[in-house]
């Protein structure tokens, strides 16, 4: 029986992983070939899904990109063994996207069956909760410090540290939330793990449970991921069934269960208090800190909340040990950063890779250029609320400081590549009308300050009064960023302002000089 | 053929009991309307603030926060465009117009023979494929004027 492996990954079922795998079994069952199809996560190389890999002794061979219609020719080339066909691509591992990532995070996504726990443990799993429980909670926690962590959602605060709060913080009962609503577009990492691995989050979760104390878990997923969420649900049905989760977790004596809960379609959700409002019901309004959630965060309980690659890099950690995740990293940014190649970008998909590379070699080396072939003119690093970078911003090395440092974040680690014909004017528009769109409504400057920019950007647009209208963009997106409670209102100046700053051309002739800074 | 049932109290209340023991029950509550009646009718709202002992003005200001909850049933088939930066910049946004200049509708309408209910969505994931949609709850990436035209197809011809 040879094993096949076909993803079950929704970018890869967007491209059509479910008929390829259903036109190979139909094939087979015709020529009595003797396959057993896996259905896998994502290698993360989206530009070959469906990507189809069959096991060898010489290890997993790869053909790719496979449309339904392509299967019967593969047979006829003698698939599973088809090295001449065109779309073969040799050993997966040797792929250079591949080969040069290091992979702690993602390690077996795209490598296991997402729902064997089986392979889930043969491949490391639950080593790290087993280390976590012979280090006791307290020494779980300074581990994780060690490691120098930081939040993988956006503010990069360190997740040792958050724990530690939470830990000694006194509560009736406390929660530890895996925000998945990753709703920042480029990024597709938490979708991933929930589909491609979802059992390294139950596994980092639960570590965060028994280091602080928590007995109940919620992962708030986007409703915009449905196979992400039926994913999620099984793993957890799977866990539970095993002692995994349940009144006894792997029986170390503690009690930890979890429960997925679905967003409705709101951005600001993904901020951690508007979550917590959302999870108990409420309208996603962004509470006041403090007190923090740490202290005063589910139901008013002390609560962890971090973004699901946060927790999801916790099993390695413990596994491998603190020091095996410090030693790789850029200055304060240690360890690995799952950065995802988005957009128009001819490799696009999920990069692992040690803090430190330029953002020149991600897009230009690894991703290839754009996908339409044309020039790389900009690159919106870090979401909605992030920059846009020209070329002569390239150098800046992947690092929460210096993307910081050139008024840029890398937020949850998306990069969405334009090529030559975006308008940067439109772009600054769009993001003053998402800010107007999902904008919870509890300051003024977000509220009403992005429905004036979208304004102010139409008339610049329809090349109305240019330095006027400008003077009036620059003025707004100060009080914006200064008078927001929030991210949402508080860093749509980044890419509206960006865009003006290195895309000056795209904002009408008489605004080249006169803008002064 | 409708996919939704008609409005029955009955039917809601029941819902909404199913619901009532869990921690924060007010979104499940409003996933599970949604699903059987295809919007929150405006009749469930002073149930559900009933139920959740709040008042009818909060319950619909939950409602109204949310993006996803509608307050009239949509086509038999809902397909959901990404208009997000990453579609964006595979020409996303021009798919759209012309997809709904065609069909006759904007963002949010259903076509007039009820097959059809084209909605805005801020990303689906599936940055690296773009431009992306989901029709119900299928996944498509790697879109062409003419893979959507079939879909459209496909979905009104249903
Ligand atoms: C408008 C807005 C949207 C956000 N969206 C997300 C999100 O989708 N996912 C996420 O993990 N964090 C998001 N964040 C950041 C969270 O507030 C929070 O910092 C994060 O969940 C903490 O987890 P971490 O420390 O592990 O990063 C968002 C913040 C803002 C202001
Ligand atoms: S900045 Fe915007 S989203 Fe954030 S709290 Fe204020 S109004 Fe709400
Ligand atoms: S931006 Fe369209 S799928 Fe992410």
């Amino acid at each position: 029986m040879t094993r096949i492996f076909i993803p079950r990954d929704s970018a890869a079922l967007a491209c059509g992983a479910d008929e390829v795998a259903e036109a190979l079994a139909a094939q087979a069952r015709a020529r009595g070939l003797a396959l057993e199809i896996v259905r896998n996560g994502s290698r993360g190389m989206f530009w070959l899904e469906p990507l189809v890999e069959v096991e060898t002794p010489a290890g997993r061979i790869g053909y790719g990109p496979v449309a339904p219609e392509d299967v019967a020719g593969l047979i006829a080339a003698g698939f599973p063994a088809a090295p001449a066909h065109p779309l073969a691509l040799g050993p997966v591992a040797e792929i250079a996207f591949l080969k040069r990532q290091t992979r702690f995070t993602f390690a077996r996504c795209g490598l296991t069956d997402p729902l064997s726990l089986a392979d889930y443990r043969a491949h490391g799993g639950y080593r790290g909760l087993a280390r976590a429980l012979s280090l006791g909670a307290a020494e779980t926690v300074e581990e994780v410090v060690r490691s120098g962590l930081r939040g993988r959602g956006g503010a990069g605060f360190p997740t040792g540290v958050k724990w530690k709060t939470v830990r000694e913080a006194r509560g009736a009962r406390k929660y530890v939330v895996c925000n998945a609503d990753e709703g920042d577009s480029g990024t597709f990492a938490d979708r991933m793990i929930m589909e491609g691995d979802p059992f390294a989050l139950i596994e980092g979760m639960t570590i965060a449970a028994f280091a602080t104390g928590a007995a109940k878990g919620y992962i708030y997923v986007r409703s915009e991921y449905p196979d992400a969420i039926a994913a999620m649900n099984a793993a957890i049905g799977l866990a539970r069934g095993a002692g995994l989760l349940g009144p006894d977790v792997m029986a170390g004596g503690f009690a930890f269960d979890l429960e997925v809960r679905k967003g409705a379609g709101s951005y600001v959700c993904g901020e951690e208090t508007a979550m917590l409002e959302s999870l108990e019901g409420k309208r996603g309004m962004v509470r006041a800190k403090p007190p923090l959630p740490a202290h005063k965060g589910l139901f008013g309980q002390p609560s962890v909340i971090n973004n699901l690659v946060s927790f999801a890099s916790v099993p390695f950690i413990l596994a491998e040990g603190a020091k095996a995740y410090a030693d790789v990293g850029f200055g304060r940014s240690r360890g690995t950063m799952p950065i995802q190649l988005a957009g128009n970008i001819r490799h696009g998909g999920l990069y692992e890779i040690a803090f430190g590379v330029s953002l020149g070699e991600l897009i230009d080396e690894v991703g290839g250029g754009t996908a339409s072939g044309r020039p790389v003119r900009a690159v919106q690093a870090g979401g909605p609320l992030g920059a846009y970078f020209p070329r002569a911003l390239f150098d800046t090395p992947y690092d929460y400081e210096a993307f910081a440092a050139r008024d840029g974040l890398i937020g949850h680690g998306g990069l969405v590549v334009f090529d030559d014909t975006v308008d940067m004017a439109r772009q600054a528009r769009f993001a003053m009308e998402f800010c107007a769109l999902e904008s919870c409504g509890k300051c003024t400057p977000c509220r009403i300050g992005s429905v004036r920019g979208m304004e102010v950007m139409d008339r610049l647009i329809a090349g109305e009064n240019r330095s006027a209208n400008l003077a009036l963009l620059r003025d707004l997106c100060n009080t914006m960023k200064w008078g927001s409670l929030c991210a949402m209102g508080g860093f749509t100046p980044y890419p509206v302002m960006s865009a003006l700053t290195h895309f000056p051309e795209d904002f009408g002739p008489h605004s080249l000089p006169a803008a002064a800074e | 053929m409708t996919r939704y049932a008609p409005w029955n109290e009955g039917r809601a209340s029941e819902i909404i009991s199913a619901h009532l023991a869990e921690e924060g029950p007010a979104l499940p509550i409003l996933h599970a309307l949604q699903e059987e009646f295809g919007c929150i009718p405006r009749e469930a709202e002073p149930l559900v603030a009933h139920a959740l002992n709040i008042t009818r003005a909060e319950m619909h200001g939950v409602v109204t926060f949310y993006h996803e909850f509608r307050a009239h049933p949509p086509g038999r088939h809902v397909l959901r465009l990404c208009r997000a930066e990453a579609c964006q910049s595979m020409g996303g946004e021009r798919l759209a117009a012309s997809l709904l200049d065609r069909l006759g509708i904007d963002w949010g309408e259903t076509t007039a023979d009820g097959a059809l209910t084209v909605e805005p969505v801020f990303c689906l994931g599936l940055c690296a494929t773009a431009p992306s949609a989901m029709l119900d709850e299928r996944v498509k990436g790697r879109l062409t004027p003419a893979k959507l035209d079939h879909l459209v197809a496909e979905a009104r011809g249903a």
